[in-house]
């Protein structure tokens, strides 16, 4: 192995190319649009299977489709929206309970992630036993996770009310009650999302520098101090993609309400949220023109949070 | 969402590359260590007890109820103590037939991940090296729309091509969850990567192409068995869309789970049991990959 010999030149393809000039045209111009080449096969199936889809769904909210795919409809304008913005029965119940279930879980995952985050940031004993215990609920099937909490929070077997007759607390109904259904399952999704949370938390707490904290030690603060003037508005950029991350999963639940209270959000439409009522609307009700139209909304919704939550971070910088 | 800065692009690999950088936690914590009050310390301990038992004692619950019988489940006295048996895992695999689910949840999702693979790694390649961000923007947007807008004109679609039901659509839809992921994962992956690498390959001789296929993808395979294990998992999980168009012999397990769900009655060891056989391989996929899974979760998050 003399320095010479690295020093010829490679027989890779460079050199081969040539000799072929057919295949050397082709290479050129592969080589020339490969942005768009790379890119095409991506585009192409989000054109057919997601803008189309959603162009589509757009059109059907229009009409009147209902009963069978394949039925004959008819272009009635914005009345489904008419309807459906004028529906206090089942429409903005449903709002409500979307935005009562996405605020309630995502502010509670946030701060209890956040507290979680800042015990793990350290290193102890056992750490790596804790992160993947953590990693569990998060990689669950959430289905599982649904039918897992319906036996713990039976009101007559499961083992929350057992534990509560235990302490001398009388049993709950939880998932069985109109009234405390939607509110435990918001936590059943805390249960489930807040190791996300505390990942994400986790990766930008070990990213930032230790001097600012450092800096803020020797002047003389606090703990609680040090935290809510140094480590949080750091953090605020990572904080800020949780929200989105989490927020936007948040509205759109539909695994866990389905698989512990069934078509409807149960009996009373107790947990019934937006995608719950679409879903029933266009599979169930087969009124798919009332079920477009909800969407559409849903999605507007949905666009409107994320705006909201980037538009403040950039006011606030 | 500019190009990133020298610093920053560090910042994220070494996040994005050790999994969580423990390793740059550690001096600092020694340093502060005899500052920390015994309390803290106690309540630390207390608090780290609580979240393990949160955690795990629901999953523990899972998997006990599962070894019980019926009659045991209802019985208070046999919470912890009793006699396991297998009779449940016999009913779920045995008599249900799951061996038919539990293929059809691993080929849907194992298919569509690599299909989403092939045409998402060159796709995120491009949108990072020639900040597309609009074009990314249109594949990202995948992750905000709700699914059900997508059903009905997908199960319009297929129902007319007579392929609902099969694995194709199945394949197709679970495709529409891993192509996101797998664009977003990778974007962030090839944006912290040094353009320096494939410039000198390209001085080198190699086409811009040969840069992409001979230097940058071996050295990414890092970040795409992230992405793909997360995507297999994002798809193994995925309930909605198999509800809809799968048939009575393509069922992928979330959808199988039901079963033993009836209107009178739930035959809950059953139940367990199945949610035990859903849950158990994806759980061991995560103890293995552990790094993996967290890099790609966290992937883009400290970019701000």
């Amino acid at each position: 192995m003399t320095a010479l010999s690295t020093e010829t030149p490679q027989p890779g393809p460079a050199p081969k190319g040539p000799k072929k000039t057919g295949w050397q045209a082709y290479s050129d111009w592969a080589n020339d649009h490969r942005k768009w080449l790379f890119a095409a096969p991506a585009m192409v199936f989000v054109g057919i299977l997601i803008v189309f889809p959603l162009a589509w769904t757009l059109y059907l909210s229009l009409t009147d489709a209902s009963g069978s795919v394949r039925a004959e409809s008819d272009f009635i304008g914005l009345e489904n929206y008419a309807e459906v913005l004028t529906d206090t029965q089942r429409f903005w119940p449903a709002v409500g309970r979307t935005f009562y279930f996405t605020i309630g879980a995502l502010a509670i995952q946030m701060v209890l992630g956040m507290c979680i985050a800042l015990l793990l940031w350290r290193p102890f004993k056992g750490e790596k036993f804790v992160r993947v215990v953590i990693l569990l609920p998060l990689v669950a099937t959430p289905v599982a996770v649904g039918m897992m909490w319906r036996l713990i929070l039976d009101p007559n077997i499961g083992f929350a009310n057992q534990l509560l007759n235990f302490f001398g607390i009388p049993g709950q109904p939880w998932l069985s009650s109109p009234e405390t259904a939607l509110t435990t399952l918001l936590f059943v999704d805390v249960w489930q999302w807040t190791p996300m949370v505390v990942l994400i938390l986790l990766a930008g707490l070990t990213s930032l520098s230790d001097e600012p904290d450092e800096a803020a030690r020797i002047d003389g603060a606090t703990a609680w101090q040090r935290f809510w003037y140094v480590t949080l508005p750091l953090m605020m950029p990572t904080v800020i993609v949780a929200v989105l991350l989490r927020g936007i999963d948040a509205l759109k639940t539909f695994d866990i309400l389905y698989a512990t209270k069934g078509k409807g959000g149960g009996s009373f439409n107790e947990v019934e949220t937006l995608n719950i009522y679409a879903y029933g609307l266009s599979f169930d009700y087969m009124d798919y023109g009332v079920a477009s139209a909800v969407l559409i909304l849903f999605f507007m919704i949905i666009v409107a949070c994320m705006w909201l939550v980037t538009f403040r971070r950039k006011g606030s910088k | 969402m500019n190009a990133l800065t020298d610093t920053q692009r560090n910042a994220t690999t070494a996040t994005g590359g050790s999994g969580n950088g423990t390793g740059t936690a550690k001096p600092s914590a020694r340093r502060r260590k005899p500052i920390r009050t015994r309390a803290y310390k106690w309540f630390r301990v207390v608090a780290l007890v609580a979240i393990v038992l949160t955690f795990l004692a629901p999953l523990v619950w899972m998997l006990l109820a599962s070894l019980k019988t019926n009659v045991d489940i209802y019985d208070a006295s046999k919470a912890v103590f009793f006699s396991p048996t297998w009779e449940n895992y016999d009913n779920v695999l045995g008599r249900n037939n799951y061996f038919t689910f539990i293929f059809n949840s691993f080929w849907v999702a194992f298919v569509s991940t690599a299909l989403s693979l092939i045409i998402g790694i060159p796709a995120a390649y491009s949108m990072s090296r020639f900040a597309m961000r609009r074009s990314a923007l249109v594949v990202l947007m995948a992750r905000i729309i709700p699914g059900v807008s997508l059903l009905v004109p997908w199960y319009y679609v297929f129902s007319n091509l007579r392929m609902v039901g099969g694995y194709e659509v199945l394949i197709l839809s679970h495709m529409f969850v891993a192509l996101p992921l797998i664009v977003y994962i990778m974007m962030s992956y090839f944006d912290s990567m040094p353009l320096e690498l494939e410039e000198a390959a390209q001085v080198d001789g190699l086409t811009p192409i040969g840069a992409f296929t001979r230097i940058t993808l071996p050295l990414s395979v890092a970040g795409i068995a992230t992405a793909g294990i997360l995507s297999f998992i994002f798809s193994w999980n995925n309930f909605m869309f198999a509800l809809v168009l799968s048939g009575a012999n393509t069922k992928t397990l979330p959808v199988a789970i039901f079963n033993f769900v009836s209107y009178a009655s739930i035959d809950w060891g059953g139940l367990m049991a199945a949610a035990t056989v859903v849950t158990i391989p994806i759980m061991i996929i995560a103890l293995f990959t552990q790094k993996y899974i967290v890099s790609g979760l966290t992937a883009g998050a400290t970019k701000g």
